[in-house]
């Protein structure tokens, strides 16, 4: 199964390293670092799951993931918030947008594997 | 001096008072009104009979209210007072 | 009957007088004032409204002209009714500020003019001089009906000589109770006292007129309104502009008249008389007119033609030989002329010698007298003169006019004289905007309109004006015509003049208010007079107590809900002793109030609100200001209430910026934490993410080896240099570093900066153009810091200045002590509302992560400039980004600046 996985994030170094473990497991990992037009990107490559970073140039986290909760296309799709926030509030903000998972950083690179896997097999 | 009566509330003893002072304040102008009346009755004879039993009416319904109000408005000081 | 039974009735009549006035000042001065001062003799003394006028001239009146004699006594009747309206006011304005007369009330108003004090005073001598001369007229008539009738009639054949010995017993009578002192608030006991024993008599002398008349000589009310039917005035046929005017006259008289505001408001001795008087005045008015026009039917029925209707009162009984009745009339109209001839007397002589007498004495003797006793005298002699000679002006318009005019007439021109007075006095009372030049205004125009329209052509004859001005109008211009002004010749006299004098008048008033700018001393006087229920307080100012505990009742019954609200006013109630009802909002009370609320609100909410609702004082911080110029008097007033407005504001404000600052701090702080957080999160991420994947992932190619454990170490780089700029920024905001000062090149820091702020891998692409206005300046600072500043500002255009050839401008300048060196870039520059947070910590701005810093950099530099004695701000306007820094050429520096840094 080709799995696909959009990377919402702006940290350069932070996006090579989840490229470089996602990509080992068999993830299709496709790009994005603007918050701006994040959900355009969303809507059009529609992945299997999308990881989403909160402080993004232009458009927080939050927001993006407001909008995709409320497009009938997107409001479905699993969505792990990986954050530098690592407060309770920062959480409970993101379960009330509804995020699917959310873990912060720096994170273990087995646990995020893990968690991908059982977002895309849920 | 008066017995507290219970049953009144406070807001509602001086929201009477209030209203009282509104008619104190609009009975001039009710008195100006009555005068000017019998100004416009049609002329002729026999009329000034009418007009001073009028007058003399106006007057005393003045007076008569005057004295009503002015219990009303007077006995928040006679309580104090001597 | 015999005369001189007449005569010694009216003397034992005086001497009772004399005796009841004497009592009732000794009583007052031992302090018992009991009855003395209840609201029955109070509305007694009122009637004084009612002079020989009323009592011989309204019986003429209603023959003459029927039902119209009532607007007389409608007017005074539709004020006093409205009592609430109007006299409240002024009667709370004569206690509050000791009004001693209708001029003071004017004078103060506008404030404390006397130049106004003087022209009301002449306004008012002038306009009652008929008045008295009336009063004077109508007791020597009434003495000469007896006379004729008296056998012996030689002694007062004379009416003028009666009415010369009448003056003078009145002036003996009132120089004897109306000046034994100096009371503070000019009320005379003895007087009033007299004047209400006055009004009994009256009032029953026509009354018992009346009975006889309606039952005696008449059949009764019904055969009374048959006579009413048949008389010259049956038909109904009322003259509208008469009746408007006259009422309208009548009820501005009753408030301008110096002895009527004398009674009304000098005399009141308590405000709750008012109440009492408001309808028992009527009643007593209602009375007195109520057999008017049946003793002037059954008059002009039984008496012959050509008898002067004015003295029915007196003649019917007469020829009906009906001594005693008579004799009773007469008493009744010597106690009307005499009661208003005692009080205006009194009321004109305070006038003439506060206003005029004293003023002029004052300037006289130079000195600026304080009230000793010596003045204390020459104010007594004032006023004993002044009453003399206002009697005396009295008799003489008697001689002058020759008393040809109908009382009525005469009456009507005295009330229109002093009814010029009204629209100052209301202006004064209800619109702030008042001012002395319109009060000034409208009262000359007022007064020479009424003089020329009404009062001098009252003389009759060529007297005064010409017949050919009367005709023609002056100079031949009809429009001028005295009673005809702009061609109003249709109209009654009297409704002429009342109607012009008013109306230009009020337009001058007015239109000189709108115009002119009050002096502080007017605006400060305006603003208590029109809003007196604001600062009169305590047993008096219930009304205004009352609206307050009410507002605090409806605010505590939000905050601390009904039931809890209403237990607690009603317990201080009842603990006032006012059960069942607003407690007063006396201290007490409000700390009270203000510690229950306390507990739902806190204690600044609870004082900001219940101040709020309670220290309202109307003349404002800013009035008062203006104000502090003037009088001492007023000063300490002002100054008292202005610091306890003031202080409160003061507290409140500062507790409210206490608030704010607490609040934006703790703001600030989980901001600051929050971002360090991310800060050193971000970082740290890389690191754990490529360690781990160098640990668990064995088959990398070396380069991928290398390039992960390069990016860890510029990663740790990172986050070391984070922790140094936090740690600097720390030191710096907590005044811990120590600055070394010595005289250094600013050319030289720059060239090292220059140097410093080139990042390793940046190409030798920016160029640098230094501009000086002089070379080789030196400061004394700190080299390295600011040094460290410069490299900042340099890296940042390495950094951020997206230019595709990026240049730098260095600029050196003067700018008055300080040296400025602006750091200019040819990039977009930043946009206006970044610029605003530019130097905040963490204040990245866009998406330069590429760049690396943790956005302290700008934090940091203005620290430094702060610790230096200059400054850095961005300086918009010059193409691209652009810095300045600025710092005195001799920058010692301050290990403590003034503006501490606390975040």
């Amino acid at each position: 199964m080709d799995k696909h996985v959009l990377l919402i994030e702006d940290e350069p170094n932070i996006i090579e390293a989840i490229r470089f473990i996602l990509s080992r497991d068999g993830w299709r990992v496709e790009c994005h670092s603007d918050g701006q037009s994040a959900m355009e990107a969303v809507r059009k490559k529609m992945p299997h799951v999308v990881i989403l970073d909160v402080m993004l140039p232009n458009r927080s986290g939050y927001d993006i993931l407001s909008d995709m909760r409320a497009d009938g296309a997107t409001k479905d799709l699993p969505v792990l918030m990986l954050t530098a926030r690592g407060q309770t509030k920062d959480r409970e903000m993101a379960e009330r947008l509804g995020v699917s998972k959310f873990m912060t950083k720096p994170f273990s690179n087995a646990e995020v594997l893990k968690t991908m896997r059982e977002l895309v097999d849920a | 001096m008066k017995e507290p009566s219970n049953t009144v509330f406070l807001e509602r003893k001086s929201y009477r008072k209030r209203r009282m002072m509104d008619a104190a304040r609009v009975l001039p102008l009710v008195g100006v009104v009555l005068v000017l009346i019998p100004l416009f009755w049609s002329r002729g004879d026999g009329g000034t009979s009418a007009a001073l039993i009028y007058y003399f009416g106006v007057w005393l319904l003045l007076i008569v209210v005057a004295a009503v109000l002015s219990r009303r408005l007077g006995d928040v000081d006679a309580e104090t007072g001597d | 009957m015999s005369f001189n039974i007449l005569i010694a009735v009216c003397l034992a009549y005086v001497v009772v007088l004399f005796l009841v006035a004497f009592v009732a000042e000794k009583r007052a001065s031992e302090g018992r004032l009991g009855w003395l001062r209840s609201p029955l003799i109070y509305t007694l003394s009122l009637s004084i409204y009612c002079t020989a006028w009323t009592f011989y001239g309204a019986v003429g009146y209603a023959t003459r002209s029927g039902l119209e004699f009532l607007t007389i006594y409608l007017g005074p009747t539709l004020v006093v009714v409205g009592w609430w309206l109007l006299l409240r006011k002024l009667v709370r304005i004569g206690r509050q500020f000791r009004i001693t007369s209708i001029a003071d009330l004017v004078s103060s108003r506008y404030g404390k003019s006397n130049t106004l004090g003087v022209v009301v005073t002449l306004l008012a001598v002038v306009g009652s001089t008929p008045y008295i001369a009336l009063q004077l007229q109508s007791v020597s008539l009434s003495f000469s009906v007896f006379a004729n009738e008296a056998p012996v009639g030689v002694h007062l054949a004379d009416i003028n000589t009666t009415a010369l010995w009448v003056a003078a017993g009145l002036a003996l009578f009132t120089v004897l109770f109306g000046t034994r002192n100096l009371d503070a608030n000019e009320r005379h006991h003895g007087v009033v006292t007299a004047i209400a024993v006055e009004a009994v008599v009256k009032l029953i002398a026509l009354v018992a007129v009346g009975v006889f008349v309606v039952w005696g000589v008449a059949g009764g009310p019904a055969d009374i309104m048959d006579r009413i039917q048949q008389s010259p005035n049956a038909a109904w046929d009322p003259n509208l502009g008469r009746w408007i005017s006259l009422t309208f006259l009548s009820g501005a008289a009753f408030l301008c008249l110096p002895r009527m505001f004398q009674v009304l408001v000098v005399e009141n001795a308590d405000e709750r008389h008012l109440a009492t008087a408001s309808w028992a005045f009527p009643l007593y008015l209602l009375l007195m007119s109520l057999f008017v026009l049946p003793i002037a039917v059954v008059g002009i029925g039984m008496m012959p033609t050509g008898a002067n209707p004015d003295l029915f009162v007196l003649t019917i009984p007469l020829a009906l030989d009906q001594n005693a009745l008579a004799l009773l009339a007469f008493l009744g109209g010597f106690s009307s002329a005499t009661s208003m001839v005692i009080v205006a007397a009194i009321a004109l002589s305070t006038m003439v010698s506060n206003h005029i007498v004293m003023p002029l004495w004052l300037q006289a003797n130079g000195t600026g007298a304080s009230m000793s006793g010596d003045v204390r005298k020459v104010v007594l002699i004032a006023r004993r003169t002044s009453i003399a000679g206002v009697l005396a002006l009295g008799y003489a318009y008697l001689r002058i006019s020759g008393g040809g005019a109908s009382l009525a007439a005469i009456g009507l021109i005295s009330f229109a004289g002093v009814a010029q007075i009204l629209p100052a006095m209301m202006g004064g009372i209800f619109w702030r905007g008042a001012t002395r030049t319109g009060a000034l205004l409208g009262l000359v125009v007022g007064f020479a309109i009424w003089a020329y329209t009404i009062f001098l052509p009252s003389f009759g004859g060529a007297s005064l004006l010409p017949d050919h001005i009367m005709a023609q109008g002056p100079f031949g211009i009809g429009w001028l015509r005295p009673q005809g002004l702009f061609g109003t010749y249709g109209l009654d006299p009297v409704v002429h003049a009342v109607f012009w004098s008013i109306f230009l008048n009020s337009c001058a008033f007015f239109v000189g208010s709108v115009l002119t700018f009050p002096a502080p001393m007017e605006r400060l006087q305006g603003a208590q007079f029109v809003n007196i229920f604001d600062h009169s307080k305590g047993a008096q100012g219930w009304t205004r107590s009352m609206a307050e505990t009410e507002d605090l009742l409806v605010m505590a019954q939000r905050i601390l809900g009904p039931k809890q609200a209403q237990a607690l006013f009603r317990t201080v109630a009842q603990e006032q002793g006012k059960a069942g009802y607003l407690p007063d909002p006396e201290p007490v009370f409000l700390e009270r109030l203000e510690r229950e609320l306390t507990g739902s609100v806190g204690a600044a909410t609870a004082h900001a609100m219940v101040e709020q609702i309670v220290g309202g004082a109307s003349v404002s911080v800013k009035d008062l200001m203006a104000v502090a110029d003037e009088t001492a008097q007023i000063m300490e007033y002002s100054s008292q209430l202005e610091a306890k407005s003031e202080e409160v504001a003061r507290a409140a404000r500062q507790l409210r910026e206490a608030n704010d600052k607490l609040t934006e701090l703790s703001v600030q702080k989980d901001g600051f934490l929050s971002q360090i957080s991310h800060e050193l999160r971000t970082p740290m991420t890389s690191i754990r993410a490529f360690s781990e994947i160098l640990r668990e992932n064995d088959g990398m190619t070396d380069p991928e080896r290398r390039r992960y454990s390069g990016i860890i170490h510029d990663e740790t780089v990172r986050l070391t240099r984070l922790l140094d700029d936090l740690l600097d920024l720390s030191v710096l905001e907590n005044g811990q570093i120590d600055l070394t000062l010595a005289h250094v090149s600013i050319d030289g820091m720059l060239d090292r900066a220059l140097l410093s702020g080139k990042p390793h891998e940046a190409s030798d692409t920016l160029r640098v153009t230094r501009v000086s206005s002089r070379p080789n300046v030196v400061v004394r600072t700190d080299a390295d810091r600011l040094t460290q500043v410069f490299i900042n500002l340099i890296s940042n255009v390495y950094k951020y200045c997206d230019a595709t050839r990026p240049e730098l401008t260095l600029r050196i300048s003067d700018i008055g002590d300080d040296i400025a060196i602006d750091f200019v870039d040819n990039g977009t520059g930043i946009r206006g509302r970044d610029q605003a947070v530019l130097f905040e910590k963490f204040s990245r701005l866009g998406d330069e992560k590429a760049a690396g810093g943790a956005g302290l950099g700008l934090a940091i530099c203005r620290e430094i400039m702060g610790r230096l004695g200059g400054t850095i701000a961005y300086l918009p306007g010059q193409g691209g980004a652009a810095f300045r820094v600025t710092l005195p050429v001799d920058a010692t520096g301050t290990q403590n600046p003034p503006d501490l840094k606390h975040s």
